[in-house]
């Protein structure tokens, strides 16, 4: 058993904590929000520079091999900054899911250049009526006179329209799922964009007829990749929760023993410094699951799953907790676009409805727990 | 005992349910249903027509025009508006300045003011907190300086609510510096057009423009519109703060809530069977439906003891501390019962006219009404000091 970072884990942790406290100020976030572009930014490259678009990929793909544990620093110091860069939707989710089904031809059209910063790409697995069920998909895929044809509709696709390409999840008539990349701009396809409640630039995707040749098919059965891919993503958004919820703590400590009432700093009432104590066990807990998903990842598949669904639920309900009361403590402050730990608090609560909300995880560690 | 509505109470709420649902325009209740911001004119057209009927001033007493309810009718008639999902009537001029001036003010002031309130010729914005004083409302620093017959006014208000439509504005201000913290402040009614005064938008996390900070800059206020002695400011405040308290729990709100959350969570489907029967969620919503039906009861035993002619005192503190977290929880379920169709935010369909993709129609306020209803744990007294009020007044601790 060991807990301690390695010396290159603390480096990068410590390279990624620098350049966020420079780059992402309040204000530089503001901007970077404001002027959403396809072209890659100034961060992005910096990304590219430092290696962290080759860090999550195997070697055999070009990448640098990173575990689980090094993604989870990444996805918290991102957390921690609240960095408006789709670095797991755009990313390792479509990366990932390329690594493990597309052949040699298709790794060099979409992942190489992928991971050489040239371009982001996007993944839809989402349907309307699915909720949160991944493999609950009516997109449907149909191969005739040797190209493919697909037709329906994905919700609430991250980084869609920055996206060069956009990997969708489609049904055969076989009943099996099928992965197809569909370039941005394909014709059939349309998209309905918009901002989610914390910012991220998403929107739906329909597909009207659209027509593809066999090369952009990736795979023609891509469920046990896909659900590889969503048990990384889990635990990702689980460590970038994390970063989250230490920054809302301490702006609220920090608010707490600055903010004046009765004559006393807030921090000096012991129904405050309870709540405090509150949210730092949310978090201490919270951060002991987002490392239990971390190491999780290789495990057998239902290992894994059991482990990371339990992370998730259980990040999702402190995450909320942790947002509330650092609305609650800021007072009216904390109700304002301006104030800084809001957007946190946002964040914090929108990460419940990315990947599976609680219920949806309660669930399946509910299901498996006679045999886990 | 005996919980049910008198005969005269069960007629009562049919006659107001008849008139909500002849009189209540469906454009503006549409807008209530779906979440979107209500306009000025949205809110004046509705209130126009209580006024009509008689029953904008529901708490007021007949002599002074108002129907003359007691606090059994007042339930049931903001029962009654909340599910037929009209407007709450802003409250700052009927609920809140007027109680003041019926019980403090002068008899020229109430036969000024009031029948404008009734009226709805003025709109009235509340002038208490400021940024240094917010749980500690003594503490409140905004100076009014005599100069003749005049006051004269500096300072700065904040989170007022509204305050973009406001004609008038009703202002704790310190008279007397050097007095008690409590003792030195003064009760004032300013027209917002006194030159002076600037108006602020502060934009919430929802991205609503619902407070404002209000800026005083050497503003000119006749003596006779202070209401009640100098340095009696406190006194009006804390009568506002006490009287008629027994709608606090927002119970008509919150049964409303529960039969929205309800009628979703049967409608939306989670591997084929609907996400009501989910056991994690189902009893949520179970816990959401017994926290109600118990806050309905206590709710009707303060209801009771104020006809009785008891005067609710901290009662309407615990009133106010569940009702809010009740509300609170029941808008968590309701985004949450979206699931991934919680995530898009359309603030211009919100805020605007714009209309929307059918698809999200239903769904697009729920996240922005997650966030706005922070606030019902923070202002009015937040939850922490209701707690420290209760643990006082009622627990003597
Ligand atoms: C949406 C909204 C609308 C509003 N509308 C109006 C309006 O129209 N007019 C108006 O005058 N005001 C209005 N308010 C202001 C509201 O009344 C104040 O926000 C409220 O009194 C809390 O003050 P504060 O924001 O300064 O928080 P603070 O007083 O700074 O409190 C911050 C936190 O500390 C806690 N706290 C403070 N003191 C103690 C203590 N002694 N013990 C334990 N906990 C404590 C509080 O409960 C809170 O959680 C509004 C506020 C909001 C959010």
């Amino acid at each position: 058993m060991d807990f301690a970072l390695t010396d290159e884990q603390r480096m990068l942790e410590e390279t990624l904590t620098r350049l966020v406290t420079d780059q992402v100020s309040p204000e530089q976030r503001r901007s970077m929000l404001s002027s959403a572009s396809a072209e890659s930014s100034a961060l992005w490259n910096t990304f590219a520079e430092l290696g962290l678009l080759h860090m999550p990929f195997s070697e055999n793909v070009g990448g640098l091999g990173a575990d689980g544990t090094d993604l989870m620093i990444i996805m918290q110091a991102l957390g921690r900054g609240l960095v408006p860069e789709a670095y797991l939707a755009g990313l390792v989710l479509p990366g990932q899911l390329l690594a493990l089904t597309a052949n040699g031809e298709q790794q060099k059209r979409w992942l190489t250049p992928l991971l050489e910063g040239e371009h982001q790409l996007a993944l839809a697995w989402q349907e309307h009526d699915a909720r949160y069920d991944a493999f609950d998909v009516s997109t449907h895929a149909i191969q005739r006179d040797g190209q493919w044809h697909l037709n329906g509709r994905k919700d609430v696709v991250l980084n869609l329209a920055a996206a060069a390409a956009t990997l969708v999840i489609a049904r055969l008539n076989s009943g099996k799922l099928a992965l197809f990349v569909v370039p941005q701009n394909s014709t059939g396809t349309s998209s309905h964009l918009y901002f989610t409640m914390d910012d991220q630039p998403a929107g739906d995707l329909t597909l009207d007829n659209v027509t593809l040749p066999p090369e952009n098919c990736l795979s023609e059965d891509v469920s046990d990749a896909l659900a590889d891919v969503l048990a990384l993503g889990r635990a990702a958004l689980c460590a970038q929760a994390i970063g989250a919820m230490e920054e809302a703590c301490d702006q609220t400590l920090a608010y707490l023993k600055e903010r004046k009432q009765f004559g006393l700093p807030l921090s000096s009432f012991q129904a405050l410094q309870h709540r405090m104590v509150d949210m730092h066990l949310h978090l201490e807990q919270s951060r002991s699951m987002a490392i239990l998903a971390a190491t999780s990842l290789t495990l057998p598949a239902s290992e894994r799953d059991y482990k990371i669904a339990a992370a998730k639920a259980y990040c999702g309900e402190s995450a909320r907790f942790i947002a509330e009361q650092a609305i609650q403590l800021h007072g009216g402050m904390g109700m304002t676009e301006e104030c800084y730990v809001a957007h946190y608090a946002k964040h914090l609560v929108m990460f419940d409805h990315y990947l599976g909300d609680s219920d949806y995880h309660l669930e399946t560690v509910s299901d498996l727990l006679d045999v886990a | 005992m005996n919980l049910t509505f008198s005969p005269e109470e069960q007629a009562f709420r049919e006659e107001v349910r008849r008139f909500i649902a002849h009189a209540l325009p469906s454009d503006i209740s549409e807008r209530v249903r779906l979440g979107r911001h209500l306009s000025a004119d949205d809110h004046l057209r509705w209130q126009n027509i209580l006024s009509e009927q008689g029953w904008l001033a529901s708490n007021w007493p007949k002599e002074h025009g108002g129907p003359g309810w007691g606090p059994v009718q007042r339930h049931i008639f903001d029962e009654e508006c909340a599910a037929a999902r009209a407007p709450t009537v802003v409250p700052f001029g009927v609920n809140m300045v007027a109680p003041v001036i019926m019980k403090f003010g002068s008899t020229e002031q109430q036969q000024h003011y009031l029948p404008r309130i009734l009226s709805n010729q003025d709109w009235w914005c509340q002038g208490y907190s400021e940024p240094g004083a917010g749980s500690d409302l003594a503490g409140l620093n905004t100076r009014a300086v005599r100069d003749g017959d005049h006051y004269i006014v500096n300072g700065q208000k904040t989170w007022t609510t509204l305050g973009q439509h406001a004609n008038m504005l009703f202002c704790l201000v310190r008279t007397d510096p050097d007095a008690k913290k409590q003792a030195g402040i003064s009760f004032l009614l300013i027209d917002m057009q006194t030159p002076g005064i600037t108006v602020r938008p502060i934009i919430t996390l929802d991205g609503a423009h619902e407070v404002n900070e209000i800026f005083l800059d050497n503003v000119r206020v006749p003596i006779e519109n202070r209401v009640g002695e100098e340095g009696q400011g406190w006194t009006c405040a804390k009568f506002l703060l006490t009287h008629e308290r027994t709608g606090i729990a927002g119970l008509g709100h919150a049964k409303q809530a529960l039969r929205h959350l309800k009628s979703l969570a049967n409608r939306i489907h989670h591997r084929g069977k609907p996400l009501l029967a989910l056991p994690s969620f189902r009893q949520r919503v179970v816990k959401a439906e017994l926290e109600l039906m118990a806050l309905e009861v206590t709710n009707l035993r303060v209801i009771a003891a104020a006809r009785d002619g008891g005067a609710p005192g901290a009662e309407s503190s615990l009133l106010k501390v569940r009702g809010s977290e009740l509300r609170q929880e029941l808008s968590e379920l309701t985004r949450r019962a979206l699931g991934p169709a919680a995530l898009p935010f359309f603030p211009e369909f919100l805020h605007g006219d714009e209309s929307l993709d059918d698809a999200y129609t239903q769904s697009a306020a729920a996240s922005a009404q997650y966030l706005n209803r922070r606030k019902l744990s923070i202002y009015g007294g937040s939850n922490e000091i209701q707690k420290s009020i209760v643990a006082k007044t009622i627990l003597e601790m």
